[in-house]
């Protein structure tokens, strides 16, 4: 089962004060798929996804993360609270305490799953290929003393780094800008940088919040292509939000369709299309009852 | 004066005589009036003088600014407080010529200028390594720390009590000091690193006067305010005092008449060779992961996690290397002013320092080296000021915001030849 699904997330629950944001929410995502998040604005999709990605600690339920080959549960990394049975066992003790200490969202990442964001959050004074030269910390040679040195290894290590940054600028189509500032490029190639950038990282399953928005039709279509690369060529899991229902039936295999913090609908874009919950849940009317004017 | 078509004559007179107003108020009541005893007597000659050459000088100012080369410069300056510029990869810094250079002239300036001259100069360095210390947290790292002479004071009476109490020299106190006050910032860095700004700003302004007042209080320990006294640094066991104790003496074993210019000479030289490598340590530094991390961090934090990175451990590597910078300043502090005692570490030295770094331009290695020298050597030339100096201080800060709101030297960016690319 855990080979199959690369997330499983089992009745996640946030609340923000006395404010329910995500009640019971249950979803699996298989590996190699292409995913989509869908439902009305305030449905709770970017909550789900800052649960995901360690941005929020859930409430409660379990979102487990099958990746380069081992099991993580996120909600462990980002700490928990201690329990008193950690007082009686010493090993379960100092695990709590190392990710109390230690932990955040950051071992999400490293644990295969990376993320972009809803309003681009690129490092805007440093350049196109240092953003992408950061997104690699964890892959390059970080030695200080063979830093500073430059000895051959690190040269060698900073100069496959660099590669993989020309490889993924080839992706997104933006190597004519390598030497620009990251905060000059225009707002589409923004975007194409900040999943770049995600993709730099090595992860097995990337989540894009609404890649398409602001961009127009001919961009979104470069942007269907380019995540169909990602699947086919990097065997990458995408998980997406987003609002162009036209990209999401094009592209997703598998929609889970959000309203008021639940999960209303899951399956196929056929089936998403025709479900009735989900259309009363777009257009606001219940089935059984009369729309008035 | 140019008496190009485009000048409006009655505009800049305006211009003069509001400027001529401004000054007066401003100069009236703080150069006009003197206090004598009990009563003051009022001296408008030198607040005419004030008034007139401002009045001159606006109305020069604005002349010129209406003329096209002044219509020009104008607007290059307006347009300059843009962000960093990448350079072309195969830029070919210039540097490469100046560094011999300076070199060059660094070594000869013991041996040429006067011991005066030389004991600014050292001052001058011991702010580069402070300027280049903070530079990495507040600069790179964007973390803004108010305590950074916490560090300094650190290094300084380490070598002072290290030596006292332990009888470690200058040569076994310079690493141990660095070690010192980077453990010092790791302690105060890691429960502290998960605030931001203004917050962070606060904790390490309390870190700084903290360790003033356990300095001016622990007179057990510290001999309080009466300060305690520092070694001097030795060459191969040669001492530089006038007789020694035990061992010999440098102007001894060279059958040298004894001069108190030689320890300036030799704490210049070890401390040019210092920051020498402190210069080159950073250069390699900001072209490293590790510096590529603390910028991405000033950046985007949410980012920098969202790709992997520790944000604690990035920030905790920025203020224990900048710490351990601020340490080896302290010991070259205490040992060239052979005594140290509190009041070398008030709030008003952090100050200076952060001021250098924006002076500078925050992240920019050679205008930090500018901006320190210029911030130590030109109160010890304007002597005869020395009670306008923070006047001069707070007026040079306002223009240097306004005219260059970014430091001196402007940030670049290195650029990368294109390559083909490959994943692995």
């Amino acid at each position: 089962m855990s080979q199959e699904n690369i997330l499983k997330v089992e009745n996640l629950v946030m609340h923000f004060g006395g404010i329910k944001a995500l009640n019971d929410v249950t979803f699996d995502i298989k590996r190699g798929s292409v995913s989509a998040l869908i439902g009305p604005n305030g449905a709770g999709k970017t909550t789900v996804f800052n649960c995901l990605t360690g941005f929020y600690k859930a409430t409660g339920g379990k979102i487990v993360l099958s990746a380069a080959g081992k099991e993580t549960s996120i909600i462990k990394v980002l700490g928990e609270p201690f329990q008193v049975s950690d007082f009686f066992s010493p090993i379960a003790f100092f695990g709590r305490l190392k990710y109390k200490m230690f932990g955040g969202s950051h071992l999400v990442n490293r644990a295969g799953l990376s993320r972009t964001f809803q309003n681009i959050r690129l490092f805007k004074e440093m350049s196109v290929v240092e953003n992408l030269l950061v997104a690699q910390h964890m892959r390059v040679n970080r030695s200080l003393i063979s830093g500073i040195l430059n000895t051959k290894a690190y040269q060698k290590s900073e100069e496959e780094a660099l590669e993989r940054v020309f490889y993924w600028l080839g992706v997104v189509d933006l190597v004519d800008s390598a030497n620009r500032l990251a905060g000059e490029l225009s707002y589409g190639q923004q975007r194409r940088l900040e999943i770049a950038r995600a993709m730099c990282t090595n992860p097995e399953i990337v989540c894009l919040d609404e890649p398409a928005a602001g961009l127009n039709p001919s961009e979104t279509e470069a942007l269907t292509k380019m995540i169909r690369v990602l699947r086919d060529e990097h065997n990458t899991t995408v998980l997406l939000i987003e609002h162009d229902m036209g990209m999401v039936m094009d592209i997703s295999d598998y929609i889970v369709v959000l309203d008021h913090g639940e999960v209303i609908a899951k399956g196929g874009p056929d089936d998403i299309k025709n479900n009735p919950k989900v259309i009363a849940a777009y257009l606001g009317a219940e089935e059984d009852e009369e729309v008035t004017l | 004066m140019s008496q190009s078509v485009g000048i409006n004559f009655k505009k800049s007179s305006i211009d003069a005589l509001v400027a001529g107003f401004l000054a007066l108020i401003l100069f009236g009541p703080i150069v006009g009036v003197l206090l004598d005893g009990y009563g003051f007597s009022a001296e408008f000659g030198r607040v005419a003088w004030m008034v007139a050459i401002v009045v001159v000088g606006r109305f020069v100012m604005s002349c010129f600014f209406q003329t096209e080369k002044g219509v020009a410069m104008a607007f290059r300056y307006a347009n300059n407080d843009e962000g960093a510029t990448v350079l072309s990869p195969n830029h070919k810094s210039k540097m490469v010529w100046i560094i011999p250079l300076v070199i060059l002239v660094g070594l000869l300036v013991p041996f040429v200028a006067s011991k005066y001259v030389l004991t600014v100069v050292i001052l001058g360095l011991i702010y580069v390594l402070l300027g280049l210390g903070l530079n990495i947290v507040v600069g790179l790292a964007g973390l803004l720390d108010l305590g950074f002479v916490g560090f300094y004071a650190i290094g300084a009476y380490g070598l002072a009590l290290g030596y006292e109490n332990l009888g470690l020299g200058f040569w076994s106190m310079l690493p141990i000091a660095a070690l010192l006050a980077a453990f010092a910032g790791a302690i105060l860095g890691f429960p502290v690193l998960r605030m931001h700004g203004d917050y962070l700003a606060i904790v390490t302004l309390g870190f700084g006067e903290i360790i003033r007042l356990i300095l001016t209080n622990w007179a057990s320990f510290t001999h309080g305010p009466n300060g305690v006294s520092a070694p001097l640094p030795t060459l191969f066991g040669l001492e530089f005092k006038r007789r020694s104790k035990d061992g010999e003496t440098f102007h001894e074993f060279f059958n040298l008449p004894y001069d108190s210019a030689y320890k300036y000479m030799f704490i210049y030289l070890i401390l040019f060779a210092v920051v020498w490598a402190v210069l080159f340590i950073k250069h390699r530094l900001v072209k490293m992961p590790i510096g590529r991390a603390w910028e991405a961090l000033r950046e985007d934090e949410v980012a920098c996690r969202s790709l992997g990175l520790n944000h604690v451990l990035v920030k905790l590597s920025a203020f224990m290397l900048g710490a351990s910078t601020g340490g080896l300043a302290g010991v070259f502090f205490a040992t060239y002013q052979g005594f140290v005692n509190p009041s070398s570490f008030t709030f008003f030295e952090s100050a200076l320092i952060l001021a250098i770094v924006v002076l500078g331009g925050m992240g920019s290695t050679l205008g930090v080296v500018i901006a320190a020298f210029c911030l130590t050597v030109l109160p010890e030339m304007l002597r005869e000021f020395a009670e306008y100096r923070v006047l001069m201080f707070g007026i040079l800060m306002v223009v240097m915001m306004i005219w260059k709101p970014r430091g001196i030297v402007r940030v670049t960016r290195t650029g990368f030849a294109a390559r083909k690319g490959a994943v692995k």
